[in-house]
């Protein structure tokens, strides 16, 4: 890429904090015209925050944006609109029932005073599109067409705001096949020769080698560097991924104890997202679950609690098949699943601390017909004091308390009804590093008494600390395991990136 | 910890206010009409509004069940018919003896229920259809089996007029107000104390955590349906010996007066909370409406009309409620 090129945008000195989180801080980012540019970091690195600055979705603390060399404030969507921003999310958002034409124009569709202009509308689509050389009907319904399809009617809305010179894709190339792959690559050079700037947000190595010119590394909110393509090993790429700093004292071997039973097994779960998995947990041990969003580990996590219904596969709970189809059974057998989202799997945000700490054991809690009320308390009592949660009284509504303290909620819920394995699905998400430290501490203190952990964490850092073993897991399928004697950030980073 | 603390006595005190308010709603309508209404403050009266709210009060208590959970039940009037209609058949068509008739009521009721529970539980219907399906189900299969007869229950001077002071009025003694009362004691008594009541808010609350916390959350979703049928059907045996007759193709429309009742009572639509105290108290304040405009001299058309209001009134007043407590955060 020559240097000549005329800067679309600049932005300098970026800082964005979230309550506890200092998401952004300092970064820098540059977008030539013709150029595609990569941008690429681990989970959390803020790829997705800066894009969201940048697109008016949040506003920044500190720094400044320069778009086509003058210093602009980008408020809102509709700022970002008018300077030549677009945006195509990795989940589309298209209106299946309707045609090309209509979403394309949609909010701007063609008029005949009162009434919609229908032909004209699909004529100047039509055009719009032989333009782009895309082989497109304006006329043909969105919802009938393939993925890679749609996604090109995605780009071309986006570029069909007459100024659009700036394309952010986020990752793009998700959810195609090899065969797509190659078509919307062609696509995207041919708009990087028609001298639009495009900001490619991926997480697949081999793919940034085919189709970016430069690359952008985060990395824990911070800027690392911006390397040309060509002249850069993807080796070195993932090692400015993972970076050199390594915050929390790594595990150096197993904790578990040689001849430890194994609790739980699975062999080849498979559903939608999972394509044969298999492995083995022992008692005591902490198996980490690495990989990028979208490797398919919630839904291991899921499919192991019965929360959805595998399609093969065998789970054996102590060496016995255990026959899983709702999360009742699963419960039963002792295995409990925290999920990543608690408010929207894990609590009953309008129902009291107490009442939902006594909701995995309610059977427990009940004397001949009446639920003892008593007891429930004293035991949410006990559990606010061993877990520190910081509620006014155990008859507070779980929906007033801290996130937190909401996950602390979580855990005690699973704690009340004594499961002997617990899936722990991102435990520290949005938890700020105070509380991690203390979600750490606990579950080794539930490995000392005897339970077994499976811990899905997209952070590294905090697998290396906490697992014994780590399980990688890409595009649904396990593609390694490693002991923690062996494993380290670079090579979990080359077993979840996909090769293409 | 004291911005704890005041946080919670704020907490506390809104809680309060909102306890008090559809009593003190009932209260100053009651007294409303006891100073405007024409011979409204008597004993008289107060009987009247006791008995008007039998039947309405036995399908409220069984709706607040499913709509805590999130649900709706639109068949509850119709299913009331239904069930005694088809008592009535078997006393009068079958020739069976009146109190085998009478048990077979609210099973009726509870048949349609837990069809209803399967439809929403197991076929994810979404409520508001299975249960209008089902209105329309409960209303026809009466007129069918009934051949569109009127049912006659046996009226006081007849043979079985035991049914009557039984069920409806001894003398001067309501004797239809101890069912109300008994019915509501149960009912609180199941949904503040039994398993079954703490799961019905979970599932209101959050089905999915719920069933992911190993609930089985169809199986009581069932259950919620088929108490409120239950329910249903022991109101179409109060139907029957306040009004003597039961009419193959009416009973739609009941079901509305007993949700808003519901409403009234500040249970909230989008389910999870709820009061049983709620819902009598909701059912006095419809029926004090309706005896104080008639002793206004206002004719039913204007019950309907008032009844709307006050139905309205009360889903913002809800309205009002829940943002208020979406606000209260405790700061830690």
């Amino acid at each position: 890429m020559s240097q000549q090129n005329e800067v679309l945008v600049r932005m300098t000195g970026i800082h964005k904090y979230f309550p506890g989180v200092h998401a952004l801080n300092d970064v820098q980012f540059e977008l030539r015209a013709g150029e595609v540019h990569a941008l690429v970091g681990e989970n959390g690195a803020g790829k997705s925050t800066l894009m969201k600055v940048l697109t008016g979705i949040y506003e920044k603390d500190a720094g400044e944006i320069e778009v086509m060399g003058k210093p602009v404030e980008i408020r809102s969507t509709k700022d970002a609109q008018n300077l030549g921003i677009s945006i195509v999310h990795q989940e589309l958002n298209l209106l299946k029932d309707l045609t090309v034409a209509e979403n394309v124009y949609i909010g701007r569709e063609n008029m005949n005073g009162f009434l919609l202009d229908k032909k004209a509308q699909n004529k100047r689509a039509q055009e719009f599109l032989d333009r782009l050389n895309l082989n497109i009907k304006a006329t043909q319904n969105v919802g009938r067409m393939t993925v890679a399809k749609q996604q090109m009617v995605e780009i071309a809305k986006a570029l069909s705001y007459e100024n659009t010179r700036i394309l952010i894709l986020d990752e793009p190339t998700a959810p195609l096949s090899d065969v797509e792959i190659d078509e919307l690559f062609r696509f995207v050079r041919d708009m990087r020769s028609r001298g639009v700037g495009i900001i490619y947000i991926s997480h697949r190595m081999g793919e940034l080698k085919q189709i970016s010119d430069r690359i952008t590394v985060m990395r824990d909110g911070q800027y690392v560097d911006t390397v040309d393509t060509a002249t850069t090993p993807i080796d070195e790429i993932i090692r400015m991924m993972v970076g050199r700093v390594i915050y929390e004292q790594p595990k150096t071997e197993s904790h578990v104890a040689t001849g430890a039973p194994v609790v739980l097994e699975v062999k080849n779960l498979r559903s939608r997202d999972v394509r044969d998995v298999s492995f083995q947990l022992k008692k005591g041990e902490i198996l980490g679950l690495a990989g990028l969003v979208g490797a398919g580990r919630t839904e291991v996590g899921r499919l192991i609690s019965g929360a959805d219904k595998r399609d093969g596969g065998e789970i054996y709970v102590n060496g016995k098949l255990a026959d899983i189809q709702s999360p009742c059974d699963a419960v039963e057998l002792g295995i409990g699943y925290l999920s990543e989202d608690r408010r929207r799997y894990g609590l009953c945000l309008g129902l009291s601390v107490a009442n939902n700490i006594a909701l995995t054991k309610l059977d427990s809690f009940t004397q001949g017909i009446a639920v003892n009320d008593r007891q429930i308390k004293s035991t949410a009592r006990e559990y606010r004091e061993k877990m520190d949660i910081r509620t006014p009284s155990v008859d507070t509504l779980v929906r007033s308390l801290s996130g937190g303290n909401q996950q602390k909620v979580v855990v005690s819920k699973w704690l009340v009804r004594n499961c002997d394995v617990l899936i722990f699905d991102e435990p520290t998400r949005g938890i700020d590093v105070g509380a991690k430290s203390e979600i750490y501490k606990l579950m080794h203190s539930l490995i000392e008494e005897g339970k077994s952990i499976i811990m899905i964490s997209s952070e590294m850092p905090e697998l290396l600390r906490m697992a014994d073993r780590i399980l990688v897991m890409c595009e649904g399928e396990k593609t390694g395991e490693l002991g923690i004697e062996e494993a380290t950030q670079e090579k979990i980073m080359a077993l979840a990136a996909p090769q293409v | 910890m004291s911005v704890q603390g005041v946080a919670q006595a704020q907490n506390v005190r809104k809680l309060d206010y909102q306890k008090l308010l559809a009593p003190a709603v009932l209260v100053v309508m009651y007294a409303f009409f006891a100073i405007f209404g024409n011979n409204f403050f008597s004993s008289y009266t107060l009987k009247t509004i006791l008995e008007s709210a039998y039947y309405t009060g036995l399908m409220s208590f069984g709706i607040t069940f499913v709509i805590i959970t999130g649900g709706i039940d639109l068949s509850i009037g119709t299913n009331m018919m239904c069930s005694a209609i088809i008592g009535g058949v078997a006393f009068s068509m079958w020739g069976w003896p009146l109190w085998l008739a009478l048990c077979l009521v609210p099973l009726v009721g509870v048949m349609f229920g837990v069809l209803n529970g399967i439809l929403v539980a197991k076929a994810k219907l979404p409520p508001f259809i299975a249960t209008l399906g089902m209105m329309l189900v409960t209303q026809g299969f009466g007129s069918i089996v009934s051949r569109v007869q009127t049912q006659r229950y046996p009226t006081i001077g007849t043979e079985n007029e035991w049914f009557k002071t039984v069920f409806y009025r001894t003398g001067n003694f309501p004797t239809g107000a101890l069912y109300l009362l008994t019915a509501f004691l149960i009912a609180a008594f199941v949904l503040n104390k039994t398993r079954f009541g703490r799961y019905v808010y979970a599932i209101g609350s959050n089905e999915e955590a719920t069933r992911l916390s190993g609930v089985k959350v169809d199986k009581f979703k069932i259950l919620a349906y088929a108490v409120c049928g239950l329910f249903a059907g022991i109101g179409g045996i109060l139907y029957a010996a306040t009004y003597t007759t039961a009419i193959p193709g009416t009973g739609n429309g009941l079901e509305t007066y007993a949700i808003a009742a519901v409403i009234i009572g500040g249970t909230s639509m989008a389910g999870g909370s709820g009061t049983m105290v709620g819902t009598l108290i909701g059912i006095f304040i419809m029926a004090v409406l309706k005896a104080g405009l008639a002793s206004l001299g206002l004719q039913a058309h204007w019950q309907t009309f008032f009844t709307g209001i006050v139905v309205i009134g009360a889903v913002l007043m809800d309205n009002v409620r829940v943002r208020a407590a979406q606000k209260v955060k405790v700061k830690t």
